[in-house]
């Protein structure tokens, strides 16, 4: 971070200290580096996801060079159906605004907003993979599965890389919700919270891309 | 930590702490995000299947909804913003865009040339019979 304190215009003010006030004082002082300790958390998680999203593009491009390459065999436009794909949007949109207002009650350290807003969580987001299993196999029984062409492939490796994610962002869903349970809205947990809570807004922003560019685009009139 | 200066004002970065009197204004921020993004969500559905907008042009404004949505939740959602804590994040993922748009664009840019410039495959199969 050190590179970065240069770059904070007011992020020293804090401590009480004019920017450039000293070397003296920055030692003696150490808030005086500007950042919080949840600050620098965040940036950490937000290198990590912004290498999941470089991740995803490499799997996009995947899927964007083999779109046409059917093999004679089913496309979108034969697969992808239009309201199964709306109502995922919804589970993931609403469950990606209870998860901010479930960060909101961990900050004020209201139980009811908190655990309220993560069971609603929860729910959407299962929800979400229960109907994209549901999907697969579906497509899978009518012999659309990922063997059948590389732009099935592609389509599977990508929408399926995104079901992992969710999936396992349910996992740490409860395990956030069984440490504030166990241990309280301790600092700590709350910086874990503030991760997760980061981690499902990106599967949000990732699956806009997805939804968009690979099932509307794919049943688009060409 | 130096959060709780009372001059503080403005963006909110990733991280930084939430006083309960800003409970209304950040559930505020939530709500608008949420509305802007249904918004947005509901335009490229419905364009997506029109026939009032000029077809070829479909996947173009899908891309363009979809940067839009994008910067929505990016703002509303991850507090990604131009507040001054926020530098390093605005910094980060900017390079990540980069990586981004060469990835997925120098892929495409490549591969759809190489099929411009091989052999289409029925002639093979057809020399190799």
């Amino acid at each position: 971070m050190s590179a970065g304190i240069d770059a904070y215009p007011g992020g020293v003010a804090g401590g009480g200290l004019a920017p450039g006030g000293g070397l003296a004082a920055a030692l003696t002082e150490e808030p005086a580096h500007g950042a919080s300790k949840r600050i620098v958390v965040a940036y950490g998680f937000w290198i990590f996801l912004i290498s999941d999203i470089i991740l995803f593009s490499a799997l996009f491009a995947t899927y964007a060079v083999l779109t046409d390459a059917t093999d004679g065999g089913p496309s979108g436009r034969d697969l992808f159906e239009l309201p199964t794909v709306a109502i995922e949007t919804a589970c993931l949109l609403l469950s990606t605004v209870f998860c901010g207002l479930a960060g909101i009650g961990a900050q004020v350290r209201r139980n009811a907003m908190y655990y309220g807003s993560m069971a609603a969580t929860f729910v959407l987001g299962a929800t979400f993979v229960a109907i994209e299993l549901h999907e697969f196999k579906t497509m899978i029984d009518a012999g659309a599965g990922p063997g059948r062409s590389g732009f099935l492939s592609a389509f599977f490796a990508l929408i399926g890389c995104h079901g992992l994610h969710v999936t396992a962002g349910l996992l740490w869903l409860l395990t956030m919700v069984a440490q504030v349970y166990a241990k309280g809205y301790r600092d700590d947990i709350r910086r874990r919270l503030l991760c997760f809570a980061l981690f499902w807004h990106t599967l949000d922003i990732i699956w806009v891309a997805l939804f968009s560019l690979v099932y509307l685009v794919g049943v688009a009139p060409r | 930590m130096n959060d709780s200066t009372p001059e503080r004002h403005g963006d909110i970065a990733p991280g930084d702490e939430l006083r309960p009197a800003d409970v209304p204004a950040a559930v505020r921020g939530y709500l608008v995000g949420f509305a802007l993004a249904t918004l947005l969500t509901c335009v490229s559905f419905y364009i997506a299947r029109s026939t009032i907008v000029w077809q070829p042009s479909i996947p173009i404004a899908l891309s363009v909804l979809a940067l839009a949505q994008m910067g929505i939740h990016l703002v509303f959602f991850l507090h990604i913003t131009s507040g001054p804590d926020s530098v390093n994040n605005v910094m980060a993922l900017a390079f990540g865009l980069l990586i981004v748009i060469l990835l997925v664009f120098g892929s495409l840019w490549i591969m759809l040339h190489l099929d411009h410039n091989l052999m289409p495959m029925e002639r093979l199969m057809q020399m190799q019979r």
